[in-house]
């Protein structure tokens, strides 16, 4: 067992820190406010290559890993960006997966290099209002029309669909009540966020306010034949394989957002003197900050262990699961201690660590409930009945 | 043109280091090593003129401990060419090191050779000035702005009086100082090729040259903690303070 990165591994993250260090956490706030996409970071990135990490390098990838990739987005996180930062292109990063892995080669070389340049953005389009966590229940329907489709529906929480061009569309196209499984009859499209047929609203929320989220009203969208990824009916299997290594980036992620909340905590509680003494030389400010550091250092174990295993071609549900629950209830947990250790200060926008706040309460809610990755651990793990 | 780089590995600048426990020097247990920020810049100086034409190659070499590879391979992947590393656990001085440069330098024949003025561990400020003279070529040190014209230097350097511009002439030796440029980032692309460029290894013994310690260290301690400063109401308060209680005038 060996837990060190590798040399590569560290000049990822050096080089992924240096691009970091020009957005500093005046710059994430002003776009908090201002509720303005990063665009300048989002550029920088691009243009370093970072964006087509996990791609492959036929076209225009580094074909690495869920490590590298995970060990990107931490430092991103970490940096002080938090979700501000790795929402602006965490969907580029592993949203495109299933084009990548079921995709034609006239898909892959059509869509994955403007991708990785920070040409073309795209967009999830899986959950929606009627259907929540159960996604076989879904409404939007595509229907064959010549030798393409016409899809209508609606989707919600669609992040970035307010800049994106392209969207990766989770749509019915054979009835449930004529599948043999409720699953089955689902088809996913990578086509074109097409405004003459789709009303993009965004959706005024809690915070991350500089990544837009929306509610997307398709009507009547025309979607070539070509556009279909992999065989029709097969949509909700290829989604499944992409599940795992985006449940290990937003386990980090939400790990790095406790990292650096916690960073700024123990700053201050070593500065800030009350009672004639720094806050943090007493024991009820040092041992939240303490349980802090383990349980954001156990998640991070648990992210990298899947990520591990993914990488391998092993089986990693469980792994990847709890690694998604454990860094959003650690990470979670580090930033209510990081505005609690700052007193009336963890309250003012001013210190950051309430945006952290905020922003870490997504990491506990999406891409998956806290509940239905128990749900899973019970049933897939512990091999208790299925509850629902 | 080849451009000579040479790349120490060093204590990353934002590290608070610790002074080890029996003061014979500081602790790099687990403490996080980088390249030392003089030489980026170096590197980087290097990596415009081979963008600009004047050169057509540009050789990064470290002398130290295996570890040393990881620099070398941080200055190919901000776009360096290819690597020398000469390998050794011992102690090394700003002598040592400019000795195995003069050797690598015979062997390799650069017209240019950019060091970083000091490094950020030991901050000797010598080892630029030293291999200059060993190889009896002209030093443009603490170099703020270099221009190549018709084959020969001109080297702006930041003095105490402020900016001297000197004309070199070719082969020659140059140090930077801080204000020379900002180096760029790997980007992730060029971290993936830095994989696959040469290093090729040797080791001091192998080239000859002696590296046995000529100083000794005695005793390393932390610098005295600095006592918060006073605020005075007037220049004659000023004054009298500076006579009276520091002593200074
Ligand atoms: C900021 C943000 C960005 C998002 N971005 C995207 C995006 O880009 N693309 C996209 O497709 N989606 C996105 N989502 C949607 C997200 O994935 C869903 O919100 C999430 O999957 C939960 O679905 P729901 O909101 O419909 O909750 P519901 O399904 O309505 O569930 C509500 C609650 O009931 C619980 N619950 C439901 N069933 C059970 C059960 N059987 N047992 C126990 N508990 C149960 C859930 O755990 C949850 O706590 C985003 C969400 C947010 C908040």
């Amino acid at each position: 067992m060996d837990f060190a990165f590798t040399p590569e591994q560290e000049s990822i993250r050096d080089a992924v820190e240096k691009i970091c260090q020009s957005y500093d956490a005046e710059y994430w706030r002003r776009q908090d406010q201002a509720g303005e996409f990063p665009e300048a970071f989002v550029k920088d990135m691009a243009d370093g290559g970072w964006l087509g990490i996990a791609m492959p390098e036929e076209f225009g990838g580094a074909g690495l890993g869920v490590t590298e990739a995970a060990l990107m987005m931490q430092t991103v996180a970490r940096s002080g960006a938090a979700l501000s930062g790795c929402s602006a292109i965490h969907i580029n990063i592993f949203g495109p997966m299933p084009v990548v892995v079921f995709g034609n080669d006239e898909q892959r070389s059509r869509h994955l290099p403007a991708l990785i340049r920070g040409e073309d953005r795209t967009c999830f389009g899986v959950t929606e209002p009627n259907a929540g966590l159960n996604t076989a229940s879904i409404e939007t329907k595509a229907e064959r029309n010549g030798n393409g489709w016409v899809a209508n529906g609606r989707k919600l929480w669609t992040s970035t669909a307010q800049t994106a061009n392209k969207i990766l569309l989770l749509a019915r196209t054979t009835a449930k009540e004529d599948c043999a499984r409720p699953t089955d009859g689902l088809s996913l499209f990578y086509t074109d966020l097409n405004r003459d047929y789709c009303e993009v609203q965004e959706i005024d929320k809690m915070g991350r306010m500089a990544v837009d989220t929306n509610a997307v009203f398709i009507d009547g969208l025309p979607i070539p034949g070509e556009d279909l990824v992999g065989e029709e009916g097969k949509g909700f299997r290829y989604l499944l394989h992409g599940l795992n290594p985006e449940r290990v980036l937003v386990g980090v992620e939400a790990v790095g957002i406790g990292q650096v909340a916690l960073e700024r905590a123990v700053q201050y509680a070593r500065e800030r003197e009350v009672f004639g003494r720094p806050i943090g030389q007493n024991q009820a400010i040092q041992h939240p900050l303490a349980k802090a550091w383990a349980e954001l250092a156990a998640a991070e174990l648990m992210a990298f262990k899947a990520a591990a295993l993914y990488d391998a071609g092993e089986e990693c549900g469980a792994e990847a699961n709890a690694a998604k629950y454990l860094g959003a209830e650690a990470g979670f947990s580090a930033c209510e201690t990081a505005v609690l250790t700052h007193g009336g200060m963890g309250y003012a926008k001013e210190f950051d660590v309430e945006r952290y706040m905020r922003e870490i309460f997504i990491a506990r809610i999406a891409p998956v409930s806290r509940e239905m990755i128990l749900n899973y651990i019970a049933e897939r793990v512990l091999d208790l009945p299925r509850s629902y | 043109m080849k451009i000579l780089v040479p790349v120490k590995r060093v204590v990353d600048y934002n590290v608070k280091i610790r002074v080890k426990a029996d003061q014979t020097g500081v602790d790099l247990n687990n403490v996080k090593m980088s390249m030392n920020p003089f030489d980026e810049i170096a590197v980087e100086e290097a990596l415009r003129m081979k963008e600009a034409g004047s050169a057509d190659e540009v050789v990064a070499v470290s002398i130290g401990v295996q570890q040393c590879q990881e620099t070398i391979r941080t200055a190919l992947a901000m776009g360096a060419d290819r690597g020398i590393l000469v390998k050794t656990d011992a102690e090394l001085e700003p002598l040592h090191v400019a000795k195995i440069l003069k050797a690598v330098i015979d062997e390799e024949n650069p017209e240019l050779v950019i060091l970083g003025k000091q490094a950020i561990d030991d901050d000797c400020n010598q080892t630029g000035q030293m291999l200059a003279a060993l190889l009896g070529r002209p030093q443009g040190t603490f170099a703020s702005k270099l221009e190549l014209v018709d084959g020969k230097l001109n080297v702006t350097r930041e003095v105490d009086a402020g900016l001297q511009t000197i004309t070199i002439d070719m082969p020659a030796i140059v140090t930077t100082d801080l204000r020379l440029n900002e180096p760029r980032y790997a980007s992730l692309p060029n971290i993936m090729k830095a994989k696959k460029k040469p290093i090729i290894e040797n080791t001091p013994e192998d080239m000859g040259i002696d590296i046995a310690p000529r100083l000794s260290v005695l005793k390393v301690e932390e610098p005295p903690k600095r006592e918060a400063g006073i605020k005075v109401e007037t220049v004659g308060d000023l004054v009298d303070k500076l006579r009276n209680e520091a002593g200074v005038i």
